[in-house]
């Protein structure tokens, strides 16, 4: 397919309380890419960075940043920023580049160093930005957004807590397999009920914490990959950046109030559901052809509700659908083998990054003791403030 | 010790309502296709469809249904004023879906209104409220409240 880009590198730097500046986690995870694929950073023509963004203002640009601290050489930088589907954009831009003929070779960058506790706007009085006015009206921070989902599938589909809780003890196991995620210990469903509640029907182990980490790619044209002799490289065949189409009836972060469906009926596919079917469609595969998906469980719950936005079951069936086991280690379609946000915590601009190169390691039956046999095409999902969101299909 | 009543936020609501049955949420309206908006869009219709460019002040329906609802059990970050000297007392969040308008609007529940007296479908009616006190201002916001919840 003329589509496609390959995937030379992939590499991480581990999820944690670091304490460092995000540069170094994400020349780490750099390098580590850039040794993966076999190449030296100078032969590298151009770097794509995802901005992390404290305080509302991106201070250090991440593209310059990461090719300042690699040893800048004049190489084409761009640098993006999509709330939590930055990586993801960068990962589309490098793509662009790469099909549009402006380079054969891209370095793709994104890195975090998280403050604890909950997201907080930019500080001063800016009544006009929605994010700061959702806190300044209603203190409605991320989990509260993540609860009125869950308390919405709750009354829907009659999900329960214990079906939440049951996507944290599946990740947990997953997350325990994988040396680059922040927790890796096993957590009981006992552990979960007894953990505080953040925002009624959600408690701390149901919502991601904020991490510090790094990802990066090294992305190239398929003629590139051939002559470097990269045989049968990972192929990203889809990358969707959708927005979201008015009128969306469902309320999103950082909103105060859904739009009207009264002048013009719903949009006919949630903004969730867009984003997935954009890439399917971009890649000519259905759900049925996944092997794996890596989904932006910022929340267990939200995590469910992905299994019906990628098609993996009908609506309403996502909590049957995990108590079966598919989608978990073994299953039929296993769902964050990484371990997910649930065991990474998320550092935003490497976060849609990394989804990709656990893609990359499990298409090339490197993903160890977390390995899903035989896997041949798989799918990341995210979604970030703002009508941001991504899916990247990978195949090999 | 006459504070000012200051709405937290100018224009999305009725500032000085004689009674409570007078208290509105104030969206727009777009005179070309009649899409509603809340928060208010005062320069360009946000319908893909629609070149609208007037737009006119609109009331909300005042009473709707439960479409979720939550809690914030710890303090949340600033902008939202909140002393931090004094114990978090958590309050209510509520999401209203608004028939007429069909979309749905998130507010604070009103004092006393906590997650156990809520279910989804719920009928809930806006309400004038109070956001904070310092020592000028009351600013003041929308909350939303069960029909025929019981004051005391």
């Amino acid at each position: 397919m003329t589509g496609d880009v390959a995937v030379l590198g992939a590499g991480m730097h581990p999820w944690g309380k670091w304490g460092r500046g995000f540069t170094d986690y994400g020349v780490a995870a750099a390098r580590a890419a850039l040794t993966d694929a076999g190449l030296h950073w100078s032969a590298i023509p151009s770097v794509v960075g995802a901005n992390t963004v404290r305080g509302g203002y991106p201070g250090q640009v991440a593209g310059a940043t990461f090719a300042r601290a690699l040893g800048a050489r004049g190489a084409r930088v761009l640098s993006v920023y999509a709330a939590c589907a930055s990586g993801a954009h960068a990962i589309a831009a490098a793509r662009a580049q790469i099909l549009a003929g402006l380079c054969e070779v891209v370095l793709v960058v994104g890195a975090d160093a998280a403050p604890k506790g909950f997201f907080a706007p930019a500080g001063g009085e800016r009544p006009e930005d929605p994010d700061w006015l959702r806190f300044r009206l209603l203190g409605a921070t991320n989990p509260a957004y993540f609860a009125l989902y869950a308390r919405r599938r709750m009354a829907l589909f009659g999900d329960t807590p214990e079906d939440f809780a049951l996507v944290k003890v599946k990740n947990a196991i997953a997350g325990a397999a994988n040396p680059y995620a922040r927790y890796r210990t096993p957590v009981s469903a006992a552990e979960v009920a007894a953990s505080p509640l953040v925002a009624d029907p959600l408690r701390l182990l149901d919502i991601c914490a904020t991490s510090d980490g790094g990802a990066a790619l090294v992305l190239s044209s398929l003629d590139f990959a051939r002559r470097h002799g990269a045989g049968r490289p990972v192929r990203i065949r889809a990358v969707s950046t959708v927005t979201p189409e008015y009128p969306q009836p469902a309320l999103d972060l950082p909103d105060i109030a859904t739009d009207s469906a009264a002048a013009l009926p719903p949009a006919p596919r949630s903004f969730r559901e867009s984003i997935a079917g954009a890439a399917y469609e971009e890649a000519g595969i259905g759900p049925e052809d996944l092997s794996l998906a890596e989904v932006y469980d910022l929340s267990t719950a939200l995590e469910l509700q992905w299994y019906e936005d990628l098609g993996l079951c009908a609506p309403g069936e996502a909590a049957a659908l995990l108590r079966t086991g598919a989608t978990g280690p073994g299953g039929r379609i296993p769902v964050n083998p990484s371990g997910g946000l649930a065991s990474f915590g998320e550092a935003v601009p490497a976060q849609a990054i990394a989804q990709v190169c656990e893609l990359t390691w499990q298409l090339r039956g490197q993903a160890d003791r977390r390995q899903v046999p035989g896997a041949r095409t798989g799918i990341t999902a995210n979604q970030g403030l703002f009508g941001h969101g991504s899916a990247v299909v990978a195949v090999r | 010790m006459a504070r000012t009543r200051t709405p937290v936020v100018s224009g999305w609501f009725t500032e000085h309502p004689a009674t409570e049955a007078d208290f509105h949420l104030i969206g727009t309206r777009c005179r070309t296709c009649a899409a509603v908006f809340f928060p208010r869009e005062d320069t360009c219709c946000r319908n893909p469809r629609c070149a609208g460019t007037e737009l006119t002040g609109v009331a909300l329906s005042r009473r709707g249904r439960v479409w979720s609802y939550t809690d914030g059990r710890y303090r949340p970050p600033a902008p939202y004023p909140s002393d931090p000297l004094l114990p978090w007392r958590p309050y209510t969040l509520v999401a209203v879906e608004l028939a007429a308008e069909r979309m749905v609007v998130l507010g604070q529940g009103a004092p006393g209104v906590t997650p156990a007296d809520l279910r989804v479908g719920r009928e809930m009616e806006v309400v004038p409220g109070v956001l904070y006190e310092d020592a000028e201002r009351t600013w003041t916001t929308w909350h939303w409240r069960p029909v025929g919840w019981d004051r005391g």
